[in-house]
């Protein structure tokens, strides 16, 4: 009875985690697919998004909403200027130059968020109180509630705007082809923008929504980011719903090792995942094959 | 005079210059600062054979330093086994683990190698820090003893100045020599076009894990120095902030360029010792060096010299001629 309801408290947090792996996954397909870079700096959104809430909450007293919108809003300009400042320039640039590039950014990031909020570590409050309501014998907290709902919200909205829309139908071509796709009078140069700043506003959402259950601090984007693609990886790149259930695998496995195997070895079983599916199936458990990985 | 001749002069030359400058600095606590300026030497050549020569990245090369750098002191503190010998040890287990996990990890490539390597590294860090009975964990492990060739003990300065840039200007000798063979022009190959180096009969697959190898060996090293040299070791120094320092070294420098790993290497030990500020603005120094060098530089600071020089050479020629002419 005790150890069921153990689980279940487990599976409920793991799949919390999860979907904020999901939502940073998400980020590093969508910059994937539009342009083949990996963006290192990825996590870094997504620690801006959760210090600016913090600093517009807390320093200058705005209410969350307005907070939150303008933090996504920030970093989503960080995202932006990124691309034309240090993307853009490159053309043709080889992988090589490309990962170093975004290494750079993501470290240059992470050392301005230091010297501007220090190192110390900021709660957040959560968005509708910590009164725990209890489920089947679990607790969970109004906020988990809260990362579903806005998980959910964006992958739907996502799906929509990917599948349905001009701009988005117009940013699965260049993914496909961007030759192909610029031949037909698509401006290839914007949706790659377009990509960069989505991303970045995704990432920094994810961010503002799981500070208030683990804190945020200047150096929280690296792990994050890293376990964001740790699930786009579980599920690969080329599929959206592979990357919400590699996320939620991810999360799950992460917490149910924990509570059973080690607590001190959680970080460790995502990155065995990692090399485990990048050894056997780099294309990822969902994902169709692509020869380019190779 | 023929390159090769060239190339010969201009490492006794560097060989000359690093053995006279300890008369220079005698009781300096620079001398302690160019000690570590010699290990961050070993180990940015180490990640530029892999980088610069072969074209494959490694985020996870932290790890090997302290693989080194772990058995070596986890040894030396417990058993009374002769250090030397350990050393060997040491290079023989990072380069066995290099050349199991370089299969599979070296058949991925560009970014899922970064990010396979950066995995590699993190299990590595968190290793390190949990099996706190073995390493000590996070407090670290101490009491490493120095090393000695008889009497002769190296726990000073001056010492181990000699110890390190002995090892150093081995490295760099067999890297250089390295580069000039067969298998340095088969990995330049590779680098510049893996498809194209197969075609013409280079079997890419071994020769990247060799190199793989090598180069962890060659870390290896470096982290049983270390651990030597500071007596006491904790994961913090083999974390993956390390691993971007590193990286950092030899993109500065110059991919491919072993004067330039020493100038990388160089540059970034010796920064922090002279601006105090640079402590707290080291972070955002690394991102933005890595992006400009990229972008502006992309073969570092040692070509980047040489074409500056070509080219105001040129001017000034132009102009002479020009005058000339007029």
């Amino acid at each position: 009875m005790d150890s069921s309801r153990q689980l279940f408290q487990y599976i409920l947090s793991g799949l919390s985690n999860g979907a904020i792996y999901a939502l940073i996954g998400f980020g590093f397909a969508i910059i994937y697919n539009s342009t083949g870079i990996i963006n290192f700096a990825q996590g870094e959104f997504v620690m801006l998004g959760g210090m600016l809430t913090v600093f517009f909450l807390t320093v200058l007293h705005l209410p969350l909403i307005p907070a939150i919108v303008l933090a996504i809003l920030i970093s989503t300009i960080v995202g932006i200027s990124f691309e034309r400042l240090a993307i853009r320039p490159l053309k043709n640039a080889k992988p090589l130059s490309l990962i170093i590039i975004t290494i750079g950014a993501s470290i240059f990031i992470r050392g301005a968020a230091m010297l501007i909020w220090g190192k110390d570590t900021h709660a957040m409050p959560a968005f509708s109180g910590n009164d725990p309501l209890y489920l089947a014998g679990a607790t969970i907290l109004p906020q988990h509630l809260w990362i579903f709902a806005v998980t959910i919200l964006i992958i739907i909205a996502s799906r929509i705007f990917f599948n349905y829309s001009i701009i988005g139908k117009a940013m699965r071509a260049c993914s496909y082809n961007s030759q192909a796709a610029s031949l037909v009078g698509i401006n290839v140069k914007n949706m790659v923008l377009l990509s960069f700043a989505i991303s970045s506003a995704i990432g920094s959402m994810a961010g503002i929504i799981i500070a208030p259950l683990t804190m945020t601090s200047y150096d929280v984007g690296i792990m994050l980011g890293l376990k964001g693609f740790c699930a786009v990886i579980i599920g690969g790149m080329s599929s959206g719903l592979g990357t919400v259930l590699g996320g939620l695998l991810l999360g799950l496995l992460e917490s149910l090792g924990a509570g059973f195997i080690s607590a001190s070895y959680k970080d460790a079983i995502a990155f065995i995942i990692l090399l485990l599916i990048l050894f056997v199936r780099p294309e990822g458990l969902f994902g169709k094959k692509e020869s380019e990985r190779f | 005079m023929t390159g090769k001749k060239r190339q010969i002069l201009i490492f006794l030359f560097f060989a000359a210059a690093v053995l006279l400058v300890p008369l220079f600095f005698k009781g300096n606590y620079l001398l302690n600062v160019f000690v570590f300026v010699g290990i961050n030497t070993i180990l940015a050549i180490g990640l530029n054979l892999l980088l610069g020569y072969a074209g494959q990245i490694s985020l996870g090369h932290a790890a090997f330093f302290g693989l080194g750098a772990y058995i070596s002191g986890i040894i030396t503190t417990r058993f009374p086994l002769d250090p030397w010998l350990v050393i060997v040890l040491a290079a023989v287990c990072a380069g066995a683990l290099a050349f199991v996990i370089g299969f599979p990890i070296l058949k991925l490539k560009g970014h899922y190698l970064a990010m396979a390597t950066l995995g590699f590294g993190i299990i590595m860090y968190i290793i390190f820090n949990e099996t706190v009975g073995l390493t000590g964990g996070p407090s670290g492990l101490s009491g490493i003893p120095n090393l000695h060739i008889g009497s002769l003990i190296f726990d000073n300065d001056l010492n181990n100045y000699y110890l390190v840039w002995l090892f150093t200007l081995v490295v760099m000798l067999l890297s250089i020599n390295l580069s000039q063979s067969r298998i340095g022009r088969a990995l330049r190959a590779i680098n510049d076009s893996e498809m194209a180096a197969r075609v013409m009969g280079v079997n890419a697959r071994i020769l990247k894990v060799q190199i793989f190898t090598v180069s962890a060996v060659i870390s290896a090293i470096a982290g049983s120095l270390y651990a030597h040299i500071m007596t006491f070791i904790s994961p913090a120094s083999f974390g993956f902030n390390f691993s971007i320092e590193l990286l950092t070294m030899v993109v500065i420098g110059g991919l491919g360029s072993i004067y330039g790993s020493f100038l990388g290497a160089a540059i970034l030990t010796m920064l922090p010792e002279f601006l105090r500020v640079f402590q707290d603005f080291d972070i955002i120094i690394y991102g933005l060096m890595l992006i400009l060098m990229t972008m502006f530089m992309p073969g570092g600071l040692i070509s980047g010299i040489q074409k500056i020089a070509e080219f105001t050479a040129a001017k000034i020629k132009g102009m002479t001629s020009n005058n000339a002419q007029t």
